[in-house]
């Protein structure tokens, strides 16, 4: 198996906050890996890293052989890596079927974009299909901000996939969202994976993640703390205490 | 093929087309003239700030340039007082358009209201040099070569370049509205980093249609000062057309077609027929203020958008009550 995204020492820090410390972490071609650990241990931060959203302060991130570290986030998302947002993130005042067509070129230059119209035949046709593959292709003319919470995460996950990234990352996918929803999504991301897809996923909900993922990263004050598979994850010690320890987040500490 | 929507553009159009036929009075034709230059600037100014929810408030900018490129070149050039005056009007719209790269790299670097204040600051800018340097004859203006029309026809020429800018610009916005760096204006408007993140280019994006937005403000100043025959930086460079613009747009509905064009239609014909009528320069303030309010504490989103959101609301009421009445037969 090869590499197909790697992370090499990150480093990140917001004032006095580290948030994320050397941390490191590989993406296999062709797998599903899985990102967890307690809250504010800077799994966010690290997806915002990786897709050009932060400038980290010191590290690497490489995706298929080239040094994206800091690239801006739509030449990174041009050169194969997707993502959904943790809080998701739709264009709430257009349609369902025109938030597809934003995603549809993702490598075309700007000029391009005067010039044509918003979509050619083969466009609507991978936008609807992937709708439909979501179950959203009905509300394909409503507003997009007339969808339900589960259908908003639906609706980005739909348009990142219509844009076919290599690897997509998921921030909480299963988060806030019923349980029907959530078999769902899971039997989505695997029948994606089996026809190629890479994902890289942070996910509170244990189940989900021991069933889907190849490998699971553990991090832990901005680290990576451990890394195996599920089954070594589980059995590991250190995990548990990093979770027993309780939350990075000072505040949520306190809150509990 | 004929839809009820075209029936309407037509309709309009031709209203418009035929109006300085029937209504000789020059008053009248000039109330025309102006509402159409602001028509044209709301809609052109709209096609960016509207779409994209980048409110610039520093358009006159744009009319300010396109007022003075006209009115200098025309006299290094040494252009007659006839219609060749006309000619140069695209060349003020150009120009207002080079003037905007610079200022869109500037002030698209910030959001939101920071953009806003940014604009106005540039705007202050423009204005102030306009009023000090010598070439453009500081506060005591320029003039232009006169022109010998007859009183009777004086006007007509002015109206139907104020009508062509007006459906330049018209057909501009319905264009980019289709396509897909349209959608991409949109998608900067509802969340700019998730856009970024879908690959849209948006910096490239933003000043693009910035610049675009200039040329037909531009050419309004131009014609602007064609008409009056003679610019001053507070006339041509005016925060109250700054803000009328933007106004007129949110007014009619920020981000739609048709908005800005009916937006400056009932504004500007209004404040002018006011103007004329009472001679009293600031009643217009007083109505226009008062519209404005209305319209924005009860159709926060505009006039258009109000208006097709009840015609739904009424078809959806008349869908619904005939499954009631299908319901009681079965
Ligand atoms: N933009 C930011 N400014 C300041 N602090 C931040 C910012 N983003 C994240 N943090 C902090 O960095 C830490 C890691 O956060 P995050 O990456 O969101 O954690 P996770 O996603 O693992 O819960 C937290 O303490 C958080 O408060
Ligand atoms: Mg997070």
């Amino acid at each position: 198996m090869t590499t197909l995204l790697s992370v090499d020492r990150i480093s990140k820090a917001f004032g006095g906050l580290q948030a994320l410390n050397e941390c490191s972490l590989s993406v296999e071609k062709g797998s599903i890996t899985g990102l967890i650990g307690p809250n504010g241990s800077g799994k966010t931060t690290l997806f915002n890293v990786i897709t050009g959203y932060e400038k980290p302060d010191s590290g690497s991130v490489t995706f298929e052989e080239a040094d994206i570290t800091r690239v801006g986030p739509s030449r990174v998302f041009a050169l194969g890596v997707g993502r959904t947002f943790q809080i998701t993130r739709i264009f709430s005042r257009i349609t369902v079927l025109e938030n597809m067509l934003v995603a549809t070129q993702r490598d075309e230059g700007w000029l391009r974009g005067l010039t044509r119209s918003k979509s050619s035949k083969s466009e609507l046709a991978a936008a609807m299909e992937w709708l439909d593959f979501v179950g959203i292709d009905r509300l394909a003319s409503q507003p997009a901000g007339s969808l339900s919470f589960g259908q908003r995460k639906l609706l980005e996950l739909a348009y990142v996939l219509v844009a076919d990234p290599d690897v997509i990352l998921l921030d909480e996918p299963a988060g806030g969202v019923n349980l029907t929803l959530i078999n769902e999504i899971a039997d989505k991301i695997q029948s994606l994976n089996k026809g190629g897809k890479t994902f890289l996923i942070v996910e509170h909900n244990m189940e989900f993640v021991m069933n889907l993922c190849d490998r699971v990263t553990v991090m832990h004050q901005g680290t990576d703390l451990v890394s195996g598979t599920p089954s070594e994850i589980r059995n590991d010690p250190r995990v548990l205490d990093a979770y027993l320890g309780g939350s990075d987040d000072d505040d949520v500490e306190e809150a509990s | 093929m004929l839809r009820v929507r075209n029936v309407w553009w037509i309709g309009a159009l031709a209203a418009l087309v035929l109006f300085p036929l029937i209504e000789t009075n020059p008053t009248y034709t000039s109330i025309g003239i102006f509402t159409l230059i602001f028509m044209g600037c709301a809609t052109s100014w709209n096609m960016f700030s509207g779409y994209s929810g980048y409110i610039n408030l520093g358009s006159a900018v744009s009319y300010g340039v396109g007022a003075y490129t006209l009115t200098l070149l025309a006299d290094h050039l040494h252009v007659p007082g006839n219609g060749d005056l006309f000619w140069l009007i695209p060349v003020g719209g150009f120009a207002a358009m080079i003037v905007a790269v610079p200022v869109g790299l500037v002030a698209l670097r910030v959001r939101r209201h920071t953009f806003v204040v940014i604009t106005i600051a540039i705007f202050f800018v423009f204005q102030l040099s306009a009023t000090n340097f010598s070439f453009t004859g500081g506060t005591s203006g320029l003039q232009l070569p006169l022109i010998p029309w007859l009183e009777t026809n004086y006007n007509k020429p002015f109206y139907y370049a104020a009508l062509a800018i007006t459906v330049f610009a018209a057909l501009l916005s319905f264009a980019v509205r289709r396509s897909r760096f349209g959608l991409q204006l949109l998608a900067i408007r509802d969340d700019e980093d998730r856009a970024a993140g879908l690959g849209v280019k948006v910096f490239a994006v933003k000043l693009t249609g910035f610049t675009m937005s200039a040329f037909a403000v531009g050419m309004g100043g131009a014609l602007y000062a064609v008409f009056l025959g003679q610019i001053y930086p507070q006339f041509v460079f005016d925060p109250i057309f700054d803000i009328s613009i933007a106004l007129m747009s949110i007014f009619g509905g920020l981000g739609t077609l048709t908005g800005p064009l009916l937006g400056a239609l009932v504004l500007e014909s209004m404040q002018q027929y006011l103007t004329i009528r009472f001679s009293n320069g600031s009643l217009y303030l007083i109505i226009f203020g008062a519209l404005f309010l209305i319209v924005v504490l009860f159709m926060p989103q505009g006039i258009v958008v109000y208006l097709s959101d009840w015609r739904s609301r009424r078809s959806a009421r008349r869908a619904e009550g005939a499954r009631v009445v299908v319901g009681e037969a079965s």
